[in-house]
C-alpha cells in the first residue's frame, strides 16, 4: 500500500466503520479518530516529502504509483504528489478536521451526515493525489454529489433550491470540464498512437494550437466555474447560506479549491500557449469577480451571504494570479488557495457557532457580542483581520506575493488590471470592519443575548486549530513559499519555453 | 399445385386484415375491442406466413411452425390481458383505456 | 566597528510581551501585574535603545565624517523572485535611531502614564498587551531594512491604532472612529502599495539601502518614462506619499485624527501625537534621496500639503472646544509644518536644512505634543469632561498639572529657550531660503498655534471660575512623574545639536539661529500669546462678539470646513447606496436572475415536451406505425 492512496483507504474505512455503528453518538468520535488520522497523515506526508526533496530527489512528482484501470482507453489509477499537492492536501484535512468538531452538535441523521461528509473528503483527497485526468475528473464527481445530500437534507432556508442550482451549476462546469478532458486526451499523443490521461507524459508534448483554442476555454472554464469564476459564481452565496456548518467550511475552503487547483495543474500546465493567447479575457473576468464580489459583500445583511460574496472575491484573486503565468503570482495563487481555505473556513464555523446561539445570521439583528462571548468574538476579529490581508496571518502573505508577482508582468495591461485588483484590500477592510462594528462591538442591543455561552471545548478544538494554520503562515510564510516555490519550476519552465518573454 | 388461388390473394386479405387491426388498435378506446384488434393483425401475420410457406418453400415448415407459436403466443397473451382487463374494470369499473391514466406523470 | 546584532531584541521582547499578555494576561496575572509586566518590558526595550543611540552615534556610526546605514540584522522572511524578496531586519542610520529614541521614550512615559490613568479599567491587561502590540509595530516600523518589511509594520501600526482608538468598545462613538482610522488610512496604504509596486517594478529591489543610495543606479530607474507629464518615478513616489498622508493626518486624509481622540487619553499622547502619525514624515524622510535627486515633484508636492495642513488644521484648532481635538488639529499642524520643511529641502549640504529641521521638530515636537496631551489626561482624569467649557481656574486643583502644561504650550508658541523655538526657527529659516510663500504660510501658522494653544491654556487654567461637583484634586504620582520628565526634555532637548547627528546626507551640517527669522517668530509667537491673553484670561465678550463678527467664517472652522461630511457623503451615499447596493441588486437580479431565468427556460421547454407523453398508448402505437409506414415508403420507393 503506498501512502498517498492511504489519502482514500482511510475515510472509506471510516465511512465503513460508521457504517456498522449501532451507537450514534459514537459515529462522531469515530469520525474525529479517522479524521484525526487523516491530519497526522498529512503531517506525514508534508515531512515525507521535505525529506526526500531534501535528500536531493528532484522529480516533478513523488511517491509515483500507477496501477492500469482500464486498458481500451488507458485510463489508470495514477497518484503522485508535489509540494503544491501536498499542501493542498495539508489543508484539506485541517478542514476537514475542524469541519467535524464543527459539527459535533448535528442531531438529525447524524450517521448519514457524517458518511456524506466524509464522502466529501474523499473525493477531495483523490482529486490532490491524482495524476491521470480521469481519475481526477472521477473524484472531481465523488465530491460534488454529496453536496447535494449534505445541503439539501441539512441545510436551512430554502435549501432544496440552493441545493438543485449548486449541483446543476457545478454539473454544468463538469459537462464542459468533461468534454475539455476529453478533448486534452484525443490531442495526448502527437501521432495518435498511445493516447494517454497521465498529466505528466501529457506536459511532455505540445497539444496542437488549434485543438488548445477550444479545449482552453472549456477546461478553464469548467474548473473556473467551482472556483466561482464571475459570472458563474451564483450557486455560491446561495450554497454557502443554505449549507450546514461544516459542509460551508468544507465547500469555501476545500471544494473552491479544486476549481483554482484544476485550472492550473491541468488547463495551463497542460495548454500554456491558449492560456497566454487567452489570458486577458479571463483576466479581465477576474479582476471583475475580485472587485464585484467585495462590493458585494459590502451591501450585504447576512453573515453567510458576506463570506460568500468574501469569497467570490478572494477565489477571484486565485485565477487572477494563476493566469498571470509567472512564479510569484502562482506562488502567490498557491498560498491564497491555502490561506482561503483556512480563513473561510474559520469564518463559517464561528458563523456557525454564532448562529447556534442567536438564532439569526442577519447582522442588523446582533450586536455587542463581544462583552457576551468573548472568544468567539475575538477568534471571529481575527478572521477578520486575516481576511482583510492583516501581516502576519495568513492572508497578507498570499495577497502581497499575488500583487507583486502580477505587477512584474511584462505587459501594461496587466499591471493596470493588477491595480484594479489590489484596489480590493480597501473594500475588504470597508465590510470586514462593519461586520466587526455591527456584529460585535458597541452595547449589546439584545437582552436575549445577555447570557449567551461562550464557546465549547469541541469548538474551541475546531477553531484554534484553524487560527493556528493561519497564524503560523502568516508569521513564517517562507517554507510554504519554498516549497511551493520549486514545485512550480517545471510548469514555469514549461511556459517559459513555450512564450519566451 | 400452382392451380387454385393465387398469392395475391392471401395477401391482400392479410394487409386488409392487417390494416382493420391497426385502425382497431388505434382508434377503439374498449380494451376488449383493442385486444380483438391485436389478434386480427396477429391473424394476418398467420395468414401471411403459411401463404409465403405453401407458395415460395413447400417442401419447408417453418412458416407453419411459426404461426403455431404465433397462435400460442396469442393465447397466452389473450389470457394475461383479459385477467388484466378483468382486473382493471374491478378497480375502475370500466374498461375505456381514456379514463385509466393513473400513471400518468 | 560593533555588533548591533542584539537590537533584534528590541523588536522581539515586545512582540512577546504582546503575545503574553495578550494571550494569557487575564488568566495568569492580576491585571496590576501585567501594567507592570508591560511596562518593564518596555523599560527593557528603553534602555536598549539608549545604548543603541549611544553607540550609534558617539562610537562608532561614523565612517570618514558621515553617518553609515548599517544592516543590524537581515533574514529572508519571503521571497518573490531572486531580487524582489521581503526581509525582516533592523536598519540603523541617524534616523531610525532619533525614532528609536523617541518612540521608546515617550512609549515608556505612557506605560507609566496609563498604570494610573488605565488603574482599575475593565480589560486593564488588555490594553497593554494592545500598547506592546504598537510598540513592536512601531518599532518594527522605523527599523525596517526594506519598504515591504515597513509596509508590514505599517499595517500593524494601523490594526494597533484601530484596536486602541476602539478600546472602550462598548461605546459606539469609540467604535466608529475606529473604523474610520482604520478604513480612511487604509484607502492612503492603497496608495503606498501601489507606489511600492511600481517602484519595485522599476528597481527590482525594495531595499532601503541600494533603493536611496544617492550614486547608485536603483534611484535613475523611472525617471525618464513619461505618464501624462510626470516621470514613472515621480508617480511613485507621489503614490507612497500618498500612505504617509494618511498615516500623518495630512489634508484630505485627515478626518480620522480628530476622531480618534475618542480612544483613551495615553494613547492619543503615544500614537495620536508623538510616534505612529509622525510614520508619514518618518517615510518621506527615509526615502528623501530619491524624492531629492529623482522625483523633485513630488517633493513639492509633500511641501504644499504639507504647508495647506498646517494652516488649515491651526484655523480649526483656534475655533475647538474639546481639548483633545484642540490638540489633535494642533498635531496635524505641527506635522504639516515638518512635511512643509522636508518638501523645501533637497539632498545634501546648505540645502539640506529642511530636512534636518524637519526630523528635529519632530524629535521636540513629540516630547511636547505627549506632555500636552498627557497633561490633558490628567484634566480629563480630575474634570471628567473633554469640553473646556467644563473647565477654568483649574490651575488652584492641579498644580503640577498646570506648569507642566504651561511648559508645553510655551513649547510650541517657540519660546526661546524652550526646545521648539529652536527646531521651529530652522523650519522657518529653511522654508525663508526656498520658498517665500510656504515661509509666508508657516509664519502665520505659528501664530496661530501660540494663539489657540494659550486660547486652552487660559480656559482651563485661568477664565471664570467653574464650579465642580466634587473639588478637582491633583493626579496620582504614576501619572505626574512622566509630566515631569517631559517636561524637562521639552526645555532641554532643544540643545541637542541636530545639525550634527541628523542630516540629509548625514554629513554635518553648520547652521545657526538666524536672527532675521528668530526675532519675528519669537514676536508672533507673543503676539498669538497676548492675544489670547486679552480674550480669554478673564472671562470676557471678545471671543463671542468675533464669531458673529466673522459668523461664516467661524462656523465652517468650528465645523472642520464640512470636510467629514464630504466624507461622509461619498462612503455612505456613493459607495454603499450607489455603487454596493446596485451591485448587489445587480448580482441577485441580474447575474443570479440570468441563471435562473435559463433554468426557467429549460423548465418551460421540458413542459411542452412532456405534452408528448401523453400516456396514451394509443397515440404512442399510432406514432410508431406512422413511423414505420414513412420508412418503409422512404426506404422501397425513395432510396436509391
Amino acid at each position: 500500500m503506498d501512502i498517498l492512496s492511504l489519502f482514500v483507504v482511510i475515510p472509506v474505512l471510516t465511512i465503513t466503520a460508521i457504517l456498522f455503528l449501532k451507537d450514534t453518538r459514537q459515529v462522531r468520535l469515530v469520525s474525529a479518530f479517522g479524521m484525526g488520522l487523516q491530519l497526522l497523515m498529512a503531517a506525514l506526508l508534508v515531512f515525507l516529502y521535505l525529506t526526500a526533496r531534501h535528500a536531493g530527489n528532484s522529480d516533478e512528482m513523488l511517491f509515483i504509483r500507477d496501477y492500469l484501470w482500464f486498458k481500451s482507453l488507458n485510463i489508470h489509477y495514477a497518484v503522485g504528489v508535489d509540494g503544491i499537492s501536498v499542501a493542498m492536501i495539508a489543508l484539506t484535512s485541517l478542514v476537514v478536521f475542524a469541519g467535524i468538531f464543527a459539527s459535533w452538535e448535528v442531531e438529525f441523521l447524524r450517521k448519514e451526515f457524517f458518511i456524506s461528509l466524509i464522502l466529501l473528503a474523499t473525493g477531495v483527497f483523490g482529486f490532490f493525489i491524482s495524476i491521470d485526468l480521469f481519475t481526477m475528473f472521477l473524484f472531481y464527481e465523488l465530491a460534488v454529489i454529496p453536496m447535494y445530500l449534505l445541503i439539501g437534507i441539512w441545510g436551512s432556508g430554502p435549501k432544496e433550491y440552493s441545493a438543485m442550482k449548486l449541483t446543476i451549476m457545478l454539473m454544468g462546469g463538469s459537462a464542459l470540464l468533461l468534454v475539455g478532458l476529453l478533448g486534452i486526451y484525443f490531442n495526448s499523443s502527437p501521432d495518435a498512437t498511445k493516447l494517454t490521461f497521465n498529466i505528466l507524459e501529457i506536459s511532455k508534448v505540445v497539444i496542437p494550437l488549434p485543438a488548445q483554442r477550444i479545449f482552453f476555454p472549456l477546461t478553464f472554464l469548467g474548473f473556473g466555474v467551482l472556483g466561482a469564476l464571475f459570472p458563474f459564481h451564483t450557486w455560491s452565496p446561495d450554497g454557502h447560506a443554505s449549507a450546514p456548518t461544516a459542509v460551508s467550511m468544507l465547500h469555501a475552503g476545500v471544494l473552491m479549491k479544486l476549481g483554482g487547483y484544476g485550472a492550473f495543474r491541468v488547463a495551463i500546465f497542460l495548454m500554456p500557449e491558449a492560456a497566454h493567447e487567452l489570458s486577458w479575457i479571463f483576466i479581465i473576468l477576474t479582476s471583475i469577480s475580485v472587485v464585484y464580489g467585495a462590493f458585494g459583500a459590502i451591501a450585504q445583511k447576512d453573515l453567510k451571504y458576506i463570506n460568500a460574496y468574501s469569497s467570490v472575491s478572494h477565489c477571484g484573486l486565485v485565477l487572477f494570479a494563476v493566469l498571470m503565468m509567472n512564479q510569484t503570482a502562482m506562488n502567490g495563487a498557491i498560498i491564497q488557495m491555502i490561506s482561503h481555505g483556512l480563513m473561510t473556513a474559520l469564518f463559517f464555523a464561528l458563523i456557525g457557532m454564532l448562529y447556534g446561539r442567536t438564532h439569526t445570521r442577519l447582522i442588523n439583528e446582533m450586536g455587542g457580542l463581544m462583552k457576551v462571548i468573548p472568544f468567539l468574538s475575538v477568534c471571529y476579529v481575527i478572521a477578520g483581520l486575516a481576511s482583510l490581508g492583516l501581516p502576519g496571518l495568513s492572508g497578507f502573505v498570499a495577497e502581497m506575493t499575488i500583487f507583486v508577482g502580477a505587477f512584474q508582468h511584462h505587459e501594461l495591461f496587466y499591471r493596470i488590471v493588477t491595480i484594479m485588483a489590489v484596489s480590493s484590500i480597501v473594500i475588504t477592510a470597508v465590510y470586514i470592519l462593519r461586520v466587526i462594528a455591527i456584529l460585535l462591538l458597541g452595547p449589546t442591543t439584545n437582552e436575549h443575548f445577555e447570557h449567551l455561552p461562550d464557546a465549547k471545548w469541541f469548538e474551541k478544538i475546531s477553531v484554534i486549530t484553524l487560527i493556528g494554520a493561519v497564524a503560523a503562515i502568516g508569521l513564517v510564510p517562507f517554507w510554504l513559499s519554498t516549497m511551493i516555490g520549486t514545485s512550480l519550476h517545471p510548469i514555469i519552465n514549461k511556459i517559459l519555453a513555450l512564450n519566451p518573454f | 399445385m400452382n392451380s387454385g388461388i393465387p398469392l395475391q390473394y392471401f395477401l391482400i386479405l392479410a394487409t386488409v386484415m392487417f390494416f382493420t387491426g391497426v385502425y382497431g388498435f388505434l382508434t377503439r378506446r374498449n380494451l376488449i375491442t383493442i385486444l380483438m384488434s391485436v389478434e386480427l393483425i396477429l391473424n394476418s401475420v398467420n395468414i401471411n406466413f403459411l401463404a409465403f410457406n405453401r407458395y415460395l418453400y413447400p417442401h419447408k415448415l417453418e412458416g407453419m411452425f411459426f404461426s403455431v407459436f404465433v397462435i400460442a403466443v396469442a393465447a397466452s397473451e389473450a389470457a394475461v390481458a383479459i385477467a388484466i382487463i378483468i382486473n382493471i374494470y374491478r378497480r375502475f369499473t370500466t374498461i375505456n383505456v381514456e379514463d385509466v391514466n393513473e400513471m400518468k406523470f | 566597528m560593533i555588533n548591533f546584532s542584539y537590537t533584534i531584541w528590541i523588536l522581539i521582547l515586545p512582540f512577546f510581551m504582546f503575545l503574553l499578555l495578550g494571550l494569557a494576561g487575564h488568566k495568569l496575572f492580576k491585571a496590576k501585574l501585567s501594567g507592570l509586566l508591560g511596562t518593564g518590558g518596555l523599560g527593557i526595550i528603553t534602555i536598549l535603545s539608549y545604548i543603541t543611540a549611544y553607540r550609534y552615534f558617539f562610537v562608532t556610526g561614523k565612517i570618514e565624517g558621515a553617518f553609515q546605514k548599517i544592516t543590524a540584522v537581515n533574514i529572508t522572511w519571503l521571497q518573490f523572485t531572486d531580487k524582489l524578496h521581503i526581509d525582516m531586519g533592523v536598519l540603523l542610520d541617524p534616523i531610525s535611531v532619533m525614532m528609536l529614541v523617541v518612540i521608546t521614550t515617550v512609549s515608556l512615559m505612557v506605560h507609566i502614564y496609563s498604570l494610573g490613568y488605565m488603574k482599575g479599567e475593565k480589560g486593564f491587561e488588555r490594553f497593554f498587551s494592545f500598547l506592546s502590540l504598537f510598540s513592536f509595530s512601531m518599532l518594527g516600523l522605523v527599523l525596517a531594512t526594506n519598504i515591504f518589511q515597513m509596509y508590514i509594520f505599517w499595517e500593524l501600526v494601523g490594526v494597533s491604532s484601530f484596536l486602541l482608538i476602539g478600546f472602550y468598545y462598548q461605546k459606539p462613538s469609540a467604535v466608529r472612529a475606529s473604523k474610520k482610522a482604520f478604513i480612511v488610512t487604509r484607502f492612503a496604504d492603497l496608495g503606498f502599495l501601489i507606489g511600492i509596486l511600481i517602484l519595485s517594478f522599476n528597481t527590482k529591489t525594495f531595499d532601503f539601502i541600494t533603493l536611496t543610495n544617492p550614486t547608485g543606479t536603483a534611484i535613475l530607474q523611472g525617471t525618464g518614462i513619461g505618464f501624462l507629464g510626470l516621470s514613472i518615478m515621480t508617480w511613485s513616489m507621489i503614490f507612497v506619499f500618498m500612505g504617509g498622508v494618511g498615516k500623518s493626518a495630512m489634508f484630505p486624509f485627515h478626518i480620522w485624527l480628530p476622531d480618534a481622540m475618542e480612544g483613551p487619553t495615553p494613547v492619543s499622547a503615544l500614537i495620536h501625537a508623538a510616534t505612529m502619525v509622525v510614520a508619514g514624515v518618518y517615510l518621506v524622510a527615509r526615502m528623501f534621496p530619491i524624492y531629492a535627486i529623482s522625483a523633485p515633484v513630488a517633493l513639492h508636492v509633500v511641501a504644499y500639503v504639507g504647508a495647506f495642513s498646517s494652516l488649515f488644521a491651526a484655523i480649526i484648532a483656534c475655533t475647538q472646544t474639546d481639548i483633545k481635538r484642540v490638540l489633535a488639529y494642533s498635531t496635524m499642524s505641527q506635522i504639516g509644518m515638518m512635511m512643509c520643511a522636508l518638501g523645501v529641502a533637497s539632498y545634501g549640504g546648505e540645502e539640506g536644512l529642511g530636512y534636518m529641521a524637519s526630523m528635529f521638530h519632530l524629535f521636540t515636537h513629540a516630547m511636547f505634543k505627549a506632555l500636552l496631551f498627557l497633561g490633558a489626561g490628567a484634566i480629563i482624569h480630575a474634570v471628567h469632561s473633554n469640553y473646556m467649557t467644563d473647565m477654568g481656574g483649574l490651575r488652584k486643583y492641579l498644580p503640577i498639572t498646570h506648569i507642566t502644561f504651561l511648559i508645553a504650550c510655551l513649547t510650541i508658541a517657540g519660546i526661546p529657550p524652550f526646545s521648539a523655538f529652536f527646531s521651529k526657527d530652522e523650519i522657518l529659516t529653511a522654508a525663508f531660503h526656498s520658498n517665500k510663500i510656504l515661509f509666508g504660510v508657516e509664519y502665520a501658522v505659528a501664530g496661530l498655534t501660540a494663539f489657540y494653544m494659550f486660547r486652552l491654556y487660559f480656559n482651563i487654567f485661568w477664565g471664570k471660575d467653574t464650579q465642580y461637583h466634587h473639588t478637582p484634586h491633583e493626579a496620582p504620582a504614576t501619572m505626574t512623574i512622566p509630566l515631569i520628565l517631559l517636561a524637562i526634555a521639552s526645555l532641554f532637548t532643544g540643545f541637542i545639536p541636530f545639525n550634527k547627528l541628523v542630516t540629509s546626507d548625514s554629513k554635518v551640517l553648520e547652521s545657526g539661529l538666524e536672527m532675521m527669522i528668530a526675532i519675528p517668530s519669537v514676536l508672533i509667537g507673543l503676539l498669538g500669546i497676548g492675544i489670547a491673553y486679552v480674550m480669554y484670561r478673564k472671562e470676557t465678550s471678545i471671543p463671542d462678539r468675533l464669531a458673529t463678527t466673522f459668523k461664516y467664517g467661524y462656523k465652517w472652522a468650528y465645523n472642520k470646513f464640512y470636510i467629514d461630511e464630504l466624507y461622509l457623503f461619498v462612503t455612505k451615499k456613493i459607495i454603499f447606496r450607489y455603487i454596493a447596493q446596485p451591485v448587489a441588486w445587480f448580482d441577485r437580479h441580474i447575474v443570479d436572475g440570468t441563471m435562473n431565468a435559463i433554468a426557467t427556460v429549460t423548465q418551460v421547454i421540458s413542459f411542452r415536451i412532456r405534452g408528448f407523453q401523453s400516456g396514451q398508448l394509443q397515440k404512442y402505437a399510432f406514432v410508431f406505425i406512422t413511423g414505420v409506414i414513412m420508412l418503409a415508403i422512404f426506404f422501397i420507393y425513395l432510396w436509391k
